[in-house]
């Protein structure tokens, strides 16, 4: 057989991609596997899936490998990032193992099938030649799957059609929250709710308003000056950004109007509810200027 | 004549009628049973007569009944032989049985269990009368098995008494010692001789070797020294007196006890072949004799002396068959004649122990003489009788012993013949204690506690019948029985006599050791003796404690027998169910370590699962590349 | 440089995804690394494709790509409705089946 049909050469370029793009991939992985942070882990998996997509690309398969960046890289990982911020991201794994040897037996494992699989296909394949697809690619990468998508495979296209839609729908329905039809809050028990004492009836602020700086980390203040807790998502850390973080750009001087207060305004961040003495004279959003001493 | 397999039915269809039909036969029990061995009397007395008729040379009478072991080359037939020397115990069996039955009437009259008691005396004397009336050693075997277990039953009678059941069990299990000895012996005979008929036997002793002879001889005498209770298997006759008087007064008196010296005495062709089988019984003979007697001297229970001397007796009788030639019937006349005075002396203790409310301490008796005319008249002739003044029975028949005994060559005859007189001298010795003590002296007992009283008709007409037979019977059998039992020891040859002493320098020493014994006991005790335990010397508190023969079987035998049921209770608990009960553990700790795998972490699953994949690779590889 | 050596990078990134499925408490970072392992996979088809010659190793990863990504919505809202009733995404946690 190797003697019929043409075998193709390696190119050094793409000796090149595997060599660089291989040692990245596996490293990734490994960082994605003991990542404390569950987003971070997240992202390293995204790493993986765009070294993988070069690969695909770089093996004559442009359209597999623009659908795994498109696809998988685009849509599903971003899936996974929507849920991690839903759900999981408190919920960071403790470093203690509970299980006991659970982490040894792994790692041992993982080293044996690992060394194992790769060393039997090396072996087995050793001798291969790669076919290539030249061939296979004459009418186009795209025109060819498609021909033989629609021909051979059209079964399983169809299948996967109705795959895809039942696992929509699916998820739809475990997503949804059923609510008795007694436990339903019809409206006056809503309004009754929101005026009840312990309750604040009012929206609730937008983070930065009445605030010294726009950014979404920084809480708002209440009308007697106080922050609003419930202004900033919880996960986020509250800070307080600084007034030289705050002036725009190419105006004010970091050793200006600062120095009067010292450097007693650097050190303020995750402060919330000091008390004021100067309560409602200072609810202007206008950045507070020379005021030293009061609570920012 | 062919029909004295009715001496056996009669007796064991009585026997069978009193158990079966229980409680409906309380009323008249006792009656059909005495009436059952009354006819077995009348009928022994009919078939002996015939017997006599026949000319001595064909004086036999065999039957077969039907066969009752047939195993390979064994056969084995349910026969009976009727010659002169079952005759003689047919009449002593049915004859003293039959006043001993009539005597039980009154004796047992209070007791509720009385019909059970005449169904088992009746079951032992178709036994006893199987035992003698056999033609072959297992017909021989099958009625010692029978006395035996009638024996068991009759000594734990009252079997809600803890002293009577143990009793009962010594004597079973001592008796099986014995009775190993006699299986072992009959199955060396079908071995070597092929057959186990009296007749088969005899005639093929001259061809065994003389180590098999000897064996055969030594076997023999342990199966009859276990049940006529000879040492070293002596100390259950003692013990057996738990039972009711006329109990000990038949089987351990006058019947059962003799089977022993039936045993060797139908053996004598095995004896006679092997001297030195002979000189072992002669020596158990001598042993047993001194011993019962000077043990005698020392107890203070009527019944436990009479039963001592009963050892003592059957001792002289062990001696007679064990010098052999003529001093086999010698053995039988004592035989007879002890049948008649001790069953007297049994049923006059127990008259005495009736009439004093059941106290069976002699040092409590003392003076009852007025009290007891009939009981004490013959009484005195029964001892008078075993000790062996002429002219009643106990002269004729024991003296031609010690004269037997002085003839025997050589310097065994000197210590035999001293032994015996002595035994004669003890035996007079302590005799006349116990009657001294009972009958006569000062009263040592109260009006309250004892209240002595004569006993009924019922029980003093046997005894006034048997004390007849005291009198007379020693005379009649020492002119009559040696002439009568020929045909039996026609093959024994005599040993020439050594006449160490004349006869009647043996006569007058009897009769003066006797007399010296009664007189020392009479001067000894004619003044009472004390109401407790006194203390004594060496010799005496030896002979109080049975001369140490059962704490000897405790030590040697009971004890490390104990420790090896508990040794082996305890290889059962801990090494068997240990084993067991371990492999149970071993399941079920094996099967929950094994359960602690299910930790339900999906995390532990997968990692199986991870190890599953990678023996699967494995193997695949191999298999594809190996 | 052989077509094999893909094939031994994807041996490696699947083993490191098992091991992760091992390891990982967060059931998110869990289904993370079953994603891991499904990528491997394709990259060990869409080689053998190539050193066959014919298109199908593409195209079968192409399908599981498919699957993937349905199977991904379904797990993922099937986490999202145990975290609201249970206030905890940990794999540890349901553990009911223990001995």
């Amino acid at each position: 057989m190797t003697a019929q049909l043409a075998v193709e050469a390696i190119s050094t370029g793409e000796a090149w991609v595997f060599w660089i793009l291989g040692p990245l991939a596996v490293l990734a992985a490994i960082a994605m596997v003991s990542a404390r942070n569950a987003v971070h882990s997240a992202l390293f998996l995204v790493l993986v899936m765009l070294c993988l997509g070069v690969f695909y690309v770089v093996q004559s398969g442009p359209f597999i490998g623009l659908a795994q960046i498109i696809v998988y890289t685009g849509a599903i990982m971003m899936l996974f990032l929507f849920v991690l911020m839903l759900v999981g991201r408190d919920s960071s794994d403790s470093l203690i193992e509970v299980l006991r040897g659970q982490r040894v037996a792994a790692i041992l494992l993982g080293i044996g099938f690992a060394g194992l699989v790769a060393t039997a296909f090396y072996r087995g394949l050793q001798d291969a030649p790669a076919q290539g697809l030249e061939a296979a690619n004459a009418p186009g990468n795209v025109h060819a799957i498609a021909a033989i998508v629609f021909t051979r495979y059209i079964f399983a296209f169809e299948v996967t059609s109705a795959l895809l839609i039942t696992a929509a729908t699916g998820a739809m329905i475990l997503a949804h929250i059923e609510r008795r039809r007694d436990q339903k809050q019809t409206q006056p028990d809503r309004m009754r709710a929101r005026f009840a004492p312990g309750n604040y009836p009012a929206p609730k602020a937008g983070p930065g308003v009445y605030a010294t700086s726009d950014s979404v980390a920084t809480p708002a203040r209440l009308p007697d000056g106080r922050f609003s807790e419930r202004s900033v998502p919880q996960i986020l850390p509250k800070r307080q950004l600084t007034e030289a973080e705050v002036a725009p750009k190419g105006t004010a001087s970091p050793f200006g109007r600062r120095a009067e207060s010292g450097g007693a305004a650097d050190s303020r961040s995750g402060a919330a509810g000091r008390t004021n003495e100067s309560a409602g004279n200072h609810a202007s959003a206008a950045p507070s200027v020379g005021q030293g001493g009061e609570g920012r | 004549m062919n029909s004295f397999w009715l001496l056996i039915a009669i007796p064991l269809a009585s026997a069978a009628i009193l158990l079966l039909l229980g409680r409906w036969a309380d009323r008249w029990g006792h009656w059909l049973g005495v009436l059952s061995v009354g006819v077995a009397f009348a009928l022994g007395l009919t078939y002996f007569f015939q017997l006599r008729n026949l000319p001595a040379s064909e004086r036999s009478a065999e039957i077969d009944l039907f066969p009752f072991l047939q195993v390979g080359s064994l056969q084995v037939d349910f026969g009976l032989l009727f010659d002169p020397l079952s005759a003689v115990f047919v009449l002593l069996i049915t004859g003293v049985g039959f006043l001993i039955h009539v005597y039980a009437v009154g004796y047992m009259a209070h007791d509720p269990k009385r019909r059970t008691f005449f169904a088992y005396f009746n079951l032992f004397v178709a036994a006893m009368l199987l035992l003698v009336l056999g033609n072959n050693y297992v017909m021989l075997y099958f009625g010692w098995e029978g006395v035996g277990l009638a024996s068991y039953l009759l000594i734990s009678f009252w079997y809600t008494r803890n002293s009577a059941a143990t009793a009962g069990k010594k004597a079973f299990l001592m008796n099986r010692v014995g009775d190993a000895g006699l299986a072992i012996a009959i199955f060396i005979m079908f071995a070597t001789l092929g057959t186990v008929d009296y007749a088969g036997v005899a005639e093929g002793v001259a061809r065994l070797s003389s180590g098999v002879t000897l064996a055969l001889g030594l076997l023999l005498l342990l199966g009859a020294c276990g049940k006529s209770g000879q040492f070293p298997l002596q100390a259950w006759l003692p013990d057996a007196m738990e039972g009711p008087t006329p109990v000990s007064a038949l089987i351990h008196a006058a019947t059962m006890v003799t089977a022993g010296v039936y045993l060797i005495a139908r053996s004598n062709p095995i004896f006679d072949a092997n001297p030195t089988a002979q000189a072992f019984v002669v020596a158990i003979g001598a042993i047993t004799l001194l011993m019962g007697a000077i043990i005698g001297c020392a107890k203070d229970d009527i019944k436990r002396v009479l039963a001592w001397s009963t050892v003592s007796q059957i001792g002289y009788m062990f001696l007679g068959v064990g010098l052999g030639g003529g001093a086999y019937a010698l053995a039988l006349i004592h035989l007879l004649a002890h049948g008649f005075f001790k069953a007297g002396l049994f049923l006059g203790a127990g008259s005495v122990m009736h009439g004093m409310r059941d106290q069976t301490d002699i040092r409590r008796f003392g003076g009852l003489w007025k009290y007891m005319k009939i009981t004490w008249a013959t009484f005195l002739v029964a001892w008078l009788a075993i000790i062996g003044l002429p002219p009643l029975s106990g002269y004729f028949s024991k003296e031609p012993i010690i004269a037997a005994a002085f003839d025997r060559p050589g310097w065994t005859g000197w210590l035999y013949g001293i032994a015996a007189l002595l035994g004669a001298g003890l035996t007079a010795f302590y005799m006349t204690r116990l009657f001294v003590l009972t009958f006569h002296g000062p009263k040592r007992w109260t009006e309250e506690i004892e209240h002595p009283h004569e006993s009924p008709p019922i029980m003093t007409v046997p005894l006034i019948l048997l004390a007849f037979g005291s009198v007379g019977a020693g005379w009649l059998l020492s002119t009559s029985v040696p002439d009568w039992l020929n045909p039996v020891f026609a093959g024994v040859h005599e040993a020439e006599a050594a006449h160490h002493l004349s006869h009647a320098a043996v006569t007058w020493l009897s009769i003066g050791v006797t007399v010296l014994g009664v007189l020392l006991a009479w001067a000894l005790f004619r003044n009472g003796t004390a109401l407790t335990e006194q203390p004594a010397g060496a010799l005496v508190r030896a002979a109080r404690r049975n001369l140490y023969g059962d704490a000897f079987n405790e030590t040697v035998f009971e004890k490390p027998g104990i420790y090896l049921t508990r040794a082996l209770v305890y290889f059962d608990n801990k090494g068997i169910d240990g084993l067991v009960n371990g492999l149970a553990a071993m399941v079920g700790g094996g099967s929950s370590r094994l359960g602690r795998t299910q930790t339900g972490f999906v995390r532990s699953y997968a990692l199986s699962m991870l190890g599953g994949a990678l023996l699967v690779a494995v193997a695949f590889l191999v298999v594809r590349l190996g | 440089m052989q077509p094999g050596y893909y094939i031994v990078l994807a041996a490696i990134l699947f083993t490191i995804g098992a091991v992760g499925v091992l390891i990982r408490r967060n059931a998110i970072v869990l289904f993370m690394c079953i994603e891991l392992m499904l990528n491997a996979s394709n990259l060990a088809l869409v080689t053998f494709g190539r050193i066959t010659g014919t298109l199908d190793g593409q195209i079968m990863a192409f399908f599981v790509m498919v699957v993937a990504a349905a199977e991904v919505v379904v797990g993922l809202a099937i986490i999202m409705s145990i975290f609201r009733t249970r206030r905890s995404a940990s794999v540890d946690d349901a553990n009911l089946l223990r001995y």
